[in-house]
């Protein structure tokens, strides 16, 4: 039971780790603090349009061509972001997880049918694909992240896989089957728990492109009409990318910085586990 | 020649039950869109009578149940005909045929800006792990990473076509230019300059990380002690021991990112508004065009396909240890 907490121990003393988890602490604070600072719809008019930044205490970013809160619309689309970014790997690797964990364990027909299903996921273009669904189910959040995690669930799915593979042949397997455990059990009680960790070092990178796909579908306005966005920012502001460039390019800031935490902390993640698995 | 050539049929053979996974899901993914076709035309004219809604299903093949219709689809496809584009009014293999050439172009350039460039600098990090080079690089290189292309192509926009007015801000070529031969090249280069690098900076910046893991991992092999051990100077040794086996994974990432470079160009297409296959699948969606969506998806599912083939090939043209019976990571 100690793992969980000596890998934490490692991730604290790898540096990309601690600077992923303090980025990814400083957006979470600003998601969460959002309705409190900024309270009522962020999509709503503030002020005077086009209001540079740094000129008007009340809008320390300035507002967008109708006049909303560029700050505002920071703080809120933090959650949309992390929100999407979070639920779509959450779907994605469960989903994944127990595809792969059903065709390792069943085998055979079964294992070859459902990793034909993988290729055939993998060779369409994952942005192509969530295009196309958003286009058929019509543009909602929880929508938006069904259509990212139909692209991102082959990757789960093939390293739970190789891991039951792997897994299935050990000793604590035939004990569980030599006490006549059902092989669903098996599968769910011994199997899935011990393929975790390192489809969870995946995570992070899903997370990652999950943020990144999301906010190109919001860029095309295929995303939530409803929410605020840094996506469909930075789409609103491209209408007056000459005049006011920076509609366009703070949004951009708040994307990088959050694809940045998320893959510093997924680095730091690996060096953890590599180290766990270099000392027996 | 004849091992590449027998595992050339074994891949060609497996990609059959792929693809028609491919055409049969996206076939009933659009299935379950509200509307079809004749909805969509109908739209855009601006509505009819029954008789012209009962004339266009027929015209469009879209009565009889959805298994007759995806027969009807298959067995088309087998004469290549990808079916009738309804917000174009035109064949869809003709309109995807006359879009492609600009996406790979724009894709080609891409992928070879960033593999020159990713793995040297790649060579230069992984020559000495841990140096202040190898530092920055590593570092520079996964913020690069973290950056969104179609945000990318914006900020190149205003600082290389608004600013410095060094570029255009949008399409393939001059139009209307007249310009024929090596001006005409010319000419297309300098409108996708700014793209083909919104579009490969974040692979470059994959390569480079690939590339300096590899080396990083290849300086602990027995064969770079012994390299060490014969008296070979450093930088010999990290060119033409470790880099040439580190550059190996890299072609094979190379088939992998072939999707996601496909589904990148979707965006930077949309951005510098260049008149290719992705910013085709933008318009397929934003009209409704249940048919050229699905054919996009086809296309786009052969292509990857193709690349993947031409990475295995040339993975055992190089590496002799792959077999014909063997199967490659």
């Amino acid at each position: 039971m100690n793992a969980p907490i000596n890998t934490l121990g490692r991730l604290l003393r790898s540096p990309a780790g601690v600077a992923g988890l303090a980025l990814l602490a400083l957006l979470a604070l600003a998601a969460l603090s959002a309705p409190f600072l900024f309270p009522g719809d962020p999509l709503a008019i503030a002020g005077a349009p086009l209001t540079p930044p740094f000129t008007d205490p009340a809008f320390p970013l300035g507002t967008d061509r109708l006049g909303r809160n560029v700050l505002a619309g920071l703080f809120h689309g933090a959650q949309a972001s992390l929100a999407v970014g979070l639920a779509a790997a959450a779907v994605s690797i469960i989903a994944g997880a127990l595809v792969g964990t059903i065709a390792g364990f069943a085998g055979g027909l079964v294992d070859e049918a459902l990793m034909r299903v993988v290729d055939a996921f993998q060779t369409v273009p994952g942005f192509l694909l969530a295009l196309a669904f958003v286009s058929v189910a019509g543009a909602s959040l929880p929508v938006v992240i069904l259509a990212i995690a139909l692209g991102a669930w082959t990757g789960p799915a093939r390293l739970a896989r190789a891991e039951v593979l792997s897994i299935r042949e050990r000793d604590y397997v035939a004990a569980a089957r030599v006490i006549g455990m059902h092989p669903a059990e098996i599968a769910l009680r011994e199997v899935l728990p011990n393929a975790l960790p390192p489809v969870l070092a995946l995570a992070a990178v899903i997370v990652g492109n999950a943020v990144l796909i999301e906010s190109a579908l919001s860029f095309l306005g295929l995303g939530d009409p409803n929410i605020v966005t840094w996506g469909s920012m930075i789409a609103e502001g491209r209408n007056v990318l000459r005049s006011a460039p920076f509609l366009s390019i703070v949004p951009g800031i708040g994307l990088v910085v959050t694809v940045l935490g998320v893959y510093l902390l997924a680095e730091g993640l690996s060096d953890a586990l590599a180290s766990r698995k270099a000392r027996p | 020649m004849n091992r590449a050539l027998r595992l050339l049929r074994r891949r060609l053979v497996s990609s059959i039950p792929v693809l028609l996974i491919v055409i049969v899901g996206s076939f009933f993914l659009l299935e379950l869109a509200p509307g079809d076709a004749a909805d969509a035309y109908l739209l855009s004219i601006g509505g009819g009578d029954p008789a012209l809604v009962q004339a266009l299903r027929q015209s469009y093949g879209l009565e009889g149940s959805t298994l007759s219709r995806l027969w009807l689809y298959l067995t088309s496809l087998v004469r290549l005909d990808l079916g009738w584009s309804v917000i174009f009014n035109r064949p869809i293999s003709g309109l995807i045929l006359e879009r492609l050439p600009n996406t790979l172009w724009l894709m080609g350039s891409a992928v070879a800006l960033s593999f020159t460039v990713g793995s040297a600098l790649g060579i230069v990090a992984g020559s000495k792990p841990g140096s202040w080079r190898d530092r920055m690089l590593s570092t520079g290189s996964l913020a690069l990473y973290a950056v969104p292309s179609f945000w990318l192509g914006l900020v190149l926009i205003v600082i290389f076509s608004v600013q410095l007015r060094w570029f255009p801000t949008a399409g393939i070529e001059t139009i209307a230019s007249g310009r024929q031969g090596l001006a005409r090249a010319r000419d297309i280069a300098w409108h996708l300059a700014l793209p083909v690098a919104a579009l490969g900076l974040i692979y470059l910046a994959l390569f480079l990380r690939m590339m300096r893991t590899g080396m990083a991992e290849a300086w602990r092999q027995d064969y770079a002690l012994a390299a060490r051990a014969r008296g070979l100077g450093h930088r010999r040794i990290a060119v033409f021991h470790i880099a040439r086996n580190a550059l190996l994974p890299l072609v094979t990432m190379l088939g992998l990112q072939a999707a996601s470079m496909l589904g990148g160009s979707v965006v930077i297409e949309s951005v510098f508004a260049i008149p290719g296959f992705g910013r085709l699948a933008q318009e397929a969606v934003a009209g409704r065009d249940a048919p050229l969506l699905t054919g996009i998806i086809l296309v786009s599912a052969v292509l990857v396909i193709l690349v993947n083939l031409a990475v295995d090939m040339a993975y055992a043209l190089l590496d002799p240890r792959v077999g014909a019976n063997e199967v490659t990571a």
